[in-house]
Formats: C-alpha cells, sequence, structure tokens
C-alpha cells in the first residue's frame, strides 16, 4: 500500500487524519490547519484584546499543555499583545498533583511564561486528602470541583487578573451537551455550550478557546510537537455518570468521527431554542455570573480536569445547583422587564451576529451578582458553593474532634 | 523452549503513553520480539498484535482500560510508525520487522 500523501502540500507522507473532515495531512500541515483553527476560533469570537492580561489554568495535562503551547505561538506569530501566565491549582492530593506540578513548573520554563501556584489548604483550610479523610470517597468530586472553580478566579485575582482561558476541547463539550440532554436540564445545556462565560464586568472571565478542538487532535499536535504534559488520573475519582457520557462519545468517535463537532454544534442550535438562554459564544448582554458558575461546573467537576473523570457525585450537589438555578431563573425573569444594563450595550463587539436575537432576549440586572456573606466572595446566594460546603465540611471536623 | 526457537520472531519497538503506560509495568517503551505469524499461520497483524500484549506483556488486571469486546478501547489512539493507523488499515495493517507501534490515550486527564 502506497502511502497516502498530504491532501495540502501533496510532497509529504499524510500521518494525520482529520476526524472531522476525514482529510489526510502530513505533519507540519497539520500543526499549522491547527494553529490556524484556534487562531479563527479566537478572532471569530473575539475572545482578546491587544494588552490583555490572560491567565492559562494550567494542570500539566496534554489540554492545558497544548492551550499554553498554541497561544505562546499564536500570540508571537499574530502579535495579538497578550500577557500570558500559567496558574495552577494544587488540590493537595498526595501522588497526584506533585507530579503534575512539575510538569507545569518544566512548561513555564519552556514556554517561558510566569507560573502561580494556589492551593486549597490555604484558600479553604483543606487538602482534598483531608476532604476524603472526612467525607470518604463519594462525593468529592464535587467539593474538588466547586472548591477548584473558585481556586482560579482567586488565583486570577491575586494576580489582577480578569481572563482566565481553559483547556477544555470539543469532547469536554459535547460530554457536557450529552449529559444535560440525558438529564432534560436545557437550561444548562445552553449555557455550557457558550466559549465565554462571565462578561468584562465581572471580576473573572472564562473562555474555552480550544473549544472546537477534537481531543485526539489535541493529543497529536501535543505528540508531533513532543510537548511535555502529564496523564494520571486523578486517585479519587470513580467511573459513573461523566464516564458513562465520555464513553458513548468515543464510541460514537469510532463510528462516525464528525459526531463529536456534531454534538457542540447541536448543543449551540438546541441552546437558542431555549427560552431566555442564549449560547453566546460571547460574554455579552449582562449573561449573569452565577449561572456561568453552574454552567462550568458542568465540565470538569473533578481535580484532573476537563471532565475525563467522572462525577458521580452528582446528587449531593445536582440538588444544591438546581435550587440555584430556580433562584436564578426567577431572577432572571423579572430582570427581563427591565432596559438592558449598561454593560450590555459596552460590550456589543462581543456579539456574533447569528447569536443575536437569542441574546437579546436574556438581560439580567447587575445585581444578580452579590456577595458571599461569609467570604465575601462572587455569588448569587448568600452563602456561596464553596463556603456552603466547607461549612459541611467544619461540622464534620468538630463531631470527629468531640 | 525448542519450538519456540524454531518460531519465526520479529523485533518491534511498542511505546504507551498518555496514561497507558500505567497499565505496562509503568514503563513506556519496550522492545519486543513477537511472533511473525499469528496460530493460523497469516502474517501478525495489529489486530493479534493488541491480543498478544494482553496476554504477555500486561501485568494490569484492568485489561478493559485498553482493550473493549475484543478491540482497542475507544479514545486510544494507535500510530504505526508515526501514521495514525487509520491511514495504513487499522487492526488488519501487517507488521514488519522494526516497526514502531504508540499506542496513546486520550482519555486522561487534561
Ligand atoms: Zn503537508
Ligand atoms: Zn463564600
Amino acid at each position: 500500500m502506497a502511502p497516502a500523501l498530504c491532501a495540502v502540500c501533496k510532497t509529504a507522507r499524510a500521518l494525520i487524519k482529520r476526524p472531522k473532515n476525514h482529510s489526510k495531512l502530513c505533519k507540519t500541515c497539520f500543526i499549522e490547519v491547527f494553529e490556524d483553527e484556534v487562531h479563527h476560533t479566537i478572532t471569530s469570537s473575539q475572545l482578546f484584546f491587544p494588552g490583555e492580561r490572560v491567565a492559562i489554568g494550567a494542570s500539566g495535562g496534554k489540554d492545558s499543555t497544548v492551550l499554553a503551547s498554541v497561544l505562546k505561538t499564536l500570540n508571537e506569530r499574530h502579535n495579538y499583545g497578550l500577557d500570558l501566565v500559567l496558574l495552577s491549582i494544587d488540590e493537595g492530593i498526595k501522588g497526584y498533583r506533585d507530579d503534575s506540578l512539575e510538569t507545569v513548573k518544566r512548561n513555564a520554563v519552556q514556554y517561558d511564561m510566569p507560573l502561580k501556584v494556589v492551593g486549597y489548604d490555604e484558600l479553604y483550610g483543606w487538602t482534598m486528602d483531608q476532604v476524603v479523610e472526612t467525607i470518604g470517597k463519594k462525593g468529592n468530586c464535587t467539593y474538588c470541583g466547586v472548591f477548584r472553580r473558585q481556586a482560579l478566579d482567586r488565583g486570577a485575582k491575586m494576580l489582577g487578573i480578569k481572563h482566565v482561558v481553559t483547556g477544555h476541547n470539543a469532547d469536554d463539550v459535547a460530554e457536557t451537551v450529552l449529559m444535560n440532554l440525558l438529564r432534560g436540564d436545557m437550561a444548562r445545556l445552553s449555557r455550557s455550550t457558550s466559549i465565554v462565560t462571565g462578561n468584562n464586568s465581572s471580576e473573572v472571565k472564562r473562555s474555552k478557546p480550544l473549544k472546537y478542538s477534537y481531543e485526539k487532535e489535541i493529543v497529536l499536535y501535543a505528540h508531533h510537537k513532543k510537548l511535555d504534559y502529564f496523564s494520571t488520573e486523578c486517585i479519587y475519582s470513580p467511573e459513573a455518570f461523566r464516564g458513562s457520557a465520555r464513553s458513548l462519545i468515543k464510541q460514537l468517535e469510532r463510528v462516525r468521527p464528525s459526531a463529536i463537532l456534531d454534538i457542540v454544534r447541536s448543543g449551540e442550535d438546541m441552546a437558542r431554542l431555549v427560552p431566555g438562554e442564549s449560547p453566546s459564544s460571547c460574554s455579552c448582554k449582562g449573561k449573569s455570573k452565577a449561572p456561568a458558575e453552574v454552567a462550568e461546573d458542568d465540565i470538569g467537576g473533578c481535580g484532573s480536569q476537563n471532565g475525563r473523570n467522572p462525577g458521580n457525585e452528582m446528587a449531593v450537589m445536582d440538588k444544591q445547583l438546581r435550587e440555584n438555578e430556580e433562584h436564578e431563573a426567577h431572577e432572571i425573569d423579572v430582570a427581563k422587564s427591565t432596559p438592558r444594563n449598561e454593560g450590555g450595550t459596552a460590550n456589543k463587539k462581543w456579539e456574533l451576529p447569528v447569536r443575536t436575537a437569542a441574546v437579546a432576549s436574556k438581560v439580567v440586572k447587575g445585581q444578580v451578582l452579590g456577595n458571599c456573606k461569609r467570604c465575601g466572595y462572587m455569588s448569587s446566594q448568600d452563602i456561596c458553593q464553596a463556603c456552603t460546603l466547607l461549612d459541611g465540611l467544619n461540622k464534620n471536623r468538630a463531631q470527629i474532634q468531640i | 523452549m525448542s519450538e519456540t526457537a524454531a518460531e519465526p520472531k520479529m523485533a518491534i519497538t511498542v511505546d504507551f503513553s498518555g496514561g497507558l503506560e500505567m497499565l505496562f509495568s509503568n514503563q513506556r517503551r519496550h522492545a519486543l520480539s513477537i511472533p511473525a505469524h499469528d496460530k493460523d499461520g497469516k502474517p501478525s497483524n495489529i489486530a493479534f498484535l493488541i491480543s498478544h500484549l494482553c496476554k504477555t506483556l500486561m501485568k494490569d488486571p484492568r485489561t478493559d482500560l485498553f482493550v473493549l469486546d475484543d478491540h482497542i478501547r475507544p479514545g486510544i489512539l494507535v500510530l504505526i510508525n508515526d501514521a495514525d493507523w487509520e491511514l495504513e488499515g487499522e487492526e488488519a495493517y501487517e507488521i514488519q520487522p522494526g516497526d514502531n507501534i504508540l499506542f496513546v490515550s486520550t482519555l486522561h486527564g487534561g
């Protein structure tokens, strides 16, 4: 069998078969196409502005390592003018995070980026090892996920940075769309598809520049560029619902590789049909911080990020999250009749044309954003999710001591 | 051992990464000598190699993290001399002496 030639340069041997369109590419052309597509996502969604300081949520794993590498490359190639920083969370899981933190430290040198590590112990007074000692392995991914979300924000705030990018890829988004579909949760489904959560007026904005990148291509990119990444499963993560959704997606991909992006696009289309919800690939129109928080929770609840690790613990947190959402939904309804807040117009440039109609229907008053009475952190509730969980943990610790 | 000595073998290298090395003695690269033919006398292909690895190389009992229903677990990429196995005929690819076969998992933490 004569080796296939690259569909782009027509000279080098094809080494990659792209899942999205079956095109066969050589190593050099693949790397270029992969980077070009991320660049397209970034520019078409207007993810960044020149001079912006951006923290890359870095775990040492393949997704965030590829994200750091690609952003460094594109920032230099296209003069984004970004000031990039690596931001890592130390959950306090012995034997798990130690090795991956070493990888992040090497990445910081390789990519010539400053690195900030924030520990759960300093933020919450609890390491994940201590949490598991107290509550057992069941449900710990919930704690890890809620703590992690705030930890990235808090870490960014310590650095005075208002934008955190994460390595969530197309498979992650497809998985979340599928999970919400299977739960019948269209509201959350719609939010989980957006490329940006939070907006310019919220303290820290989140975005996923690899949202349309296949996990397969991320791994191949890392392989062919010989990137230094670390892979391990979070030792506390059990197989469950998320794991099943994951397996289903990987099986679908085997039969029909385009299925993953098709699910992502279906999720975006369905999001547009949900009244009062927008799948905005932009951060505009005062999208409330609170739903964004909830949406984030869907992806990567666990220590090793990106939702590769199943969260069977959902029952515990689900109830609370749902209550939060109902609460939010109510506020949104009330707010709908009020004129758009200033942020909405100011952020007009973020808007993608195709989203306009749906986006405009969602207007949320700024005051939905409150602060946690305990820790002062942004929250739509009196007590934020992290503090609620900490309350439970601290009670447990007290009981054990008695 | 005289029986095995008579059997033609070929030398290949097999690599595991993306977390799969944990299933294979935490070792990334394995230099192997595998039978040139399967039990039916056909040239050894990737399907043969996969079952051969499960039988002879994997000490970890969690075979389902590598193989599901007798096929490579979806989400694990196979590269034959750095080329996606989909370009090489997948399981039917007939292994050549000196080949490098890489199994890389996409399933582990990002
Ligand atoms: Zn080429
Ligand atoms: Zn709080």
